[in-house]
This record gives C-alpha cells, structure tokens and sequence, in this order.
C-alpha cells in the first residue's frame, strides 16, 4: 500500500466515522424525544379520568382531583399576560421607536439578556422575599403571578422586537410624513404590523408559565382550594400543574397521578409549539 | 386656513365678510385638541421609557435582593468556612454549614452535562443545518424544539421512574439516585438549546468558505467538520455556555434524580446541587439555617452572572468576526 491510497483510506474511515456520528445523534435526539412522550403517554394516559380532571381532592373520599391545578394554572397565565403582555411591549417599542441612546438601548438589552438567563429558582426566591414578605402578598397566586411576570418579560421583550424589526421604515416614514403624532403611528401602524411577533411571545410565554414550578413552589405554593370570587382566588395559595406533579410525586408517592399530569403537560407542550409554529409561520409570510 | 378647509367649507358657508378670519371658538377648540395631543404624546413618551426602564429595573431589584439576603450568613458563619467548608448539616445540634459538596456537585455535574450534550447537540446541529434534506430536517427540527418544551418537572418524573431503577439495575446500587443520573437527565435537557444556537452559528456560515473547501477536493463531511465548524466556533461556543448556564440553574428536574444528601461528589452517590440544596430546606428552614440558604442561592447567583457576562462576551466577538 503506498502513501497515497493510506491517505486516501484514512480519509474514507473518517468521512466513515463522522458522517456515522452525525446521523447517529440526529436519531438519538429524536428516539430520545419519542421514547419520552410514548412513555409519558402510556404511563399517563389510562388515568386521566373524568373524576381527576373534574374534582378537586378530598381527603375524607381519600380521592385525587386535579381541577383547582388547572384552573389555578389558566387563572396565573391570564394575570400574568395581563401584566406582562403591555410591559414587554411598551419596552420592545421604547426600544425600536423611542430611544436614541445607543448606550441606553444596550444597558435594556444587556439586562434583558441577564433576565433571561438567571434560573427560575432564583426568581422563585426573589418572588418570596418581595412579593411574599416585602410587599405582604403572602404565599399566593398574586405573588407566583408577579413572580413570573419578571420571568416572561424577556420572552416578550425580544420576540416583539424581532417582529418591531421586520415593519418596512417606510411604513414609519409614510405615517410620519402624512401628520401622524408618534404615538398615533405607533398605535395604528407599527403595533398592528407586529402582531403575530406578540402573538409567538405570548405563545412562548404560556409554554414557559405552564413549566414553570421552581420559581412557583415557593410564592404560590401548592394550595388546592377553589374559591368563587377571584379576589379570594388570588390572595389564596395555588399550585399550578406542574408545581401538583411535583408535589404528588415527591411527597406523596402517587406516581400514577404524576404520569397522568405529565401526560396532559405534554399534550399542552404540543399544542403550544404548533400554534408558536404557526404563528412563526404567518410571520415569516408577511415579512 | 387650512387644506381641509378649503377642500370642505365647513357647513353654515364661508361669508366674505369673514373670509381669511378664523373663527375664533373654532381655533381655541383646535389648539385645545392639539394641547391634548402634545399631552397624550408626553405621557405615551414616559410610558414607553417607563417599560423600557422595567428590565433594567428588575435586574437591580434582583440584584439587590439576593445580596442583602445572602450576606449576613456568609458573614456569620465565615467566608471560607462557608465555602470551603466540607461539611453540611444544617438541622444537627452543632450546625455545619460547608457548601463545597454543593459547589464541586453542580461544577462536575454540568461538566457531565456538558460532555454528552454538547456532542450529541452539536452534531444534530451538523445534521439539521448542514447534512439532511430539507424535507428531513423540517422533521427532524420540531423533535428538537419539543425537547426544549417539556417541562423540567417531567424530565425529573422520567428519570425517576426510568433512570435511577435502570442504575440500580446496571451499575448494582442500593439507591439508584445519584450524580450519573442527574447528570444525564441534564445533558438531555441542555441538548435542545445547544443543537438550536449551534444550528443557527452553522447556517450563518458564508457558502463560499464551503465552496472553496469543496473546490479544492474535500468530502463534504471534511468541509463540515475542518471549515464549517470552525467558522462558526464562536456561536457554537455561545450554545455551549448557554447550556452551561441552564444546567447549572435547573432545580426540579435535578431534585427528583440526585438523591440531595450533602455527599462529596461520586457519580455513584447521591449528591446535592446548589439549586437543589437551596430548594429542599427552604419550606421548613428558619434562622440561620435559611440565611444561609440565600447565602448558597446569592452562590449560584454569581456563578450565572458570570456565566452571563461570558456569554455576552462571546456573542459579542462574534459579531466583532463578521
């Protein structure tokens, strides 16, 4: 064997290796994700009932519901989004629209990212101290609210201002040269063209709130009780459904009740990441 | 007079007499509308700096928080006792509070995380971005995007019920808790971001580098693995810290597969991580007991600044490259 066929044989053994390896993971990554869901699904689904779903626990019937987790879920998302939602906004304009500040615009940026990247645990904490004992809020569905709302702010923030990029300047400048105030093109033109990039931060934003339990377990807690009025709802102690699988798994050992929550955490999962999708693609479209 | 008017006489006609005078209600009424326009113009400016200053805001507040709950312990019990110290036992009638078991746990966990992911993560970026049809990798990505998506809660579920019996089951362990298991249920969970930061690097690749590879005789696998990749070092480096910061800061996942006693790390014992340390006491702990679990929490907290700042760094060179 002469030097060049050896050369030429170590180049096909690694064109070989790798060429293997990058096929290998992508299959890995997607067995890894199918294998999880078809467990989850298998595991889950034969105990998702009509009285789990529609009930709330009771220790005298000494039976499982999970309704209050539900509505507490859908209740923190609304709150959350309500606040958060103008907030993310109103900063993603600030920064595309108002400043002019390049320092300025990469201070909010920079602190947007550290947001982003600071654990929910730490949130959780922070949440406690603040919103729990500085302000009074109490363990509470008000304080996990506020709490994530500090959370999602920089999900908001940058979607918003991805879609804030793609509105066409000349849209700005036809508005502006017609007579529009500033705020009167923001609120009739640059808001409405951004639409669908609110929308997928909103989308994002639920996927995250419905995940979330470490910055939860300790400013909204793991309450059960459902109340009529929303006042009383929300200065009551709530676990989501996430926080509910936590807490049934790790300190009640009911694992079956655990499965069929995660079970319905990934239908939600998915159902989310196909309207995100969705609205990534309307997006896309319009741009 | 304005255009308007010229175009549209307003109603009750335009008499000679006072052609070229306004009207003198109408003109108050129109500066009045335009006071109230300059005002409402005023008062969205404030608001929209107001948003604007909301992250700045909550960063500080963060910030502050954690410090002015973290301090006093660690000035109680003693900077380097604190961490350095080996020995953690909280609740025992002489109080221990060494947090290096936690701080070497959540260091070598990560680097476990980091050196399955990663491979695995970069590679499928190679594969989505760079090997597969467009048809494939349109299926293969969403697989992708839905690790991402489900919730850490879960992933803690799965390797309780799946991981820690198969390691006892493998490795023959009494307890199948331990640091290899939280290890790998971590590295599935970084997998995600680093496959999509590394995906996007590799897409942002100039053709022409691949071209010029190409053209001079490399297999495309050469080009790939010998130009692409390098090309695109500094964003994949950026999904590798941003994985180091998501594994470093997960807690539920972590706490339903390490077993949380505060043992030295082993890979084949139970151990605690930062998080989880701070995450198992804190419902009952009071005293100094929970002071110094802020101080562990105000631990973590400069462990992701830091990470924070590294990335920044190194998103920012990469753009300096382009």
């Amino acid at each position: 064997m002469n030097e060049t066929e050896k050369r030429s044989l170590n180049r096909r053994v690694y064109e070989g290796v790798f060429r293997a390896l990058v096929y290998a993971s992508a299959l890995v990554t997607v067995a890894l994700l199918v294998v999880l869901i078809g467990y989850v699904f298998v595991r889950g689904i034969p105990y998702i009932t009509p009285q789990l779903l529609f009930t709330s626990p009771s220790a005298i019937k000494d039976t499982i519901g999970i309704l209050p987790n539900i509505l507490n879920t859908l209740y923190i998302i609304l709150f959350t989004l309500i606040i958060a939602l103008p907030i993310g906004v109103g900063a993603a304009v600030y920064l595309t629209e108002y400043a002019s500040n390049r320092r300025l615009i990469s201070v909010v940026e920079f602190a947007t990212e550290t947001l982003a990247g600071i654990p929910s645990i730490i949130y959780g904490l922070v949440g406690m101290l603040f919103f729990a004992q500085m302000l009074g809020f109490k363990t509470s569905l008000l304080s996990g609210g506020c709490t994530l709302v500090i959370m999602i702010l920089p999900t908001i923030i940058r979607t918003t201002q991805e879609s804030l990029k793609t509105v066409p300047a000349s849209y700005r400048e036809g508005a502006l040269g017609l007579g529009a105030t500033k705020w009167y093109m923001i609120r009739t033109i640059i808001l409405p063209s951004s639409l669908n990039g609110i929308i997928t931060g909103c989308i994002l934003s639920i996927g995250r709130i419905v995940g979330e339990s470490a910055a939860l377990l300790f400013t909204a807690g793991v309450g059960t009780a459902v109340s009529a009025s929303i006042l009383r709802t929300f200065s009551r102690s709530g676990g989501t459904l996430s926080v509910a699988l936590y807490m049934y798994v790790s300190e009640r050992g009911e694992f079956d009740v655990g499965f069929a929550i995660a079970a319905i955490l990934m239908v939600l999962v998915l159902l989310i990441n196909g309207a995100a999708k969705l609205a990534g693609r309307k997006l896309k479209n319009k741009a | 007079m304005d255009m308007e008017q010229v175009k549209n006489p307003p109603k009750g006609a335009v008499f000679p007499a006072r052609a070229g005078k306004e009207d003198p209600r109408k003109s108050a009424g129109r500066s009045l509308r335009k006071m109230v326009r300059d005002l409402v113009e005023q008062i969205m400016n404030g608001v929209f700096f107001a948003c604007g200053m909301a992250a700045i805001l909550a960063v500080l507040l963060i910030t502050g928080y954690m410090i002015l709950a973290g301090l006093p312990a660690i000035g109680q019990i003693g900077v380097t006792e604190f961490l350095f110290g080996t020995r953690w036992a909280s609740t025992a009638a002489d109080p221990q509070f060494g947090i290096l078991p936690f701080i070497l746990t959540s260091a070598w966990g990560t680097l476990g995380a980091i050196l399955i992911g990663v491979p695995i993560g970069l590679f499928t970026a190679v594969f989505l971005a760079k090997v597969a049809s467009p048809r494939v990798a349109g299926m293969v990505r969403p697989a992708v995007e839905l690790l991402a998506g489900i919730p850490s809660v879960v992933y803690g579920l799965i390797g309780m019920m799946v991981l820690v019996p198969a390691m006892m089951d493998i490795f023959d362990l009494n307890n199948g808790t331990c640091l290899l298991a939280a290890i790998l249920v971590l590295a599935i969970m970084i997998l995600p971001s680093i496959s999509s930061v590394s995906e996007t690097a590799l897409r942002a690749v100039p053709r022409e580098y691949e071209e010029a590879s190409l053209a001079l005789g490399a297999t495309w696998i050469e080009t790939i693995f010998k130009v692409s990749i390098p090309a695109a070092k500094s964003g994949i480096v950026a999904g590798v810290v941003l994985g180091v910061g998501r594994a470093i800061g997960e807690a539920m996942a972590v706490m339903m597969v390490a077993g949380n006693v505060a043992n030295m790390p082993q890979l084949f014992k139970s151990v605690t991580f930062l998080t989880t340390a701070v995450a198992k006491e804190m419902s009952y702990a009071s005293g100094l007991q929970r002071q110094a679990l802020f101080s562990i929490a105000l631990v973590l907290f400069i462990f992701i600044m830091i990470i924070n700042a590294l990335l920044n760094f190194v998103l920012k060179k990469g753009d300096s490259h382009e």
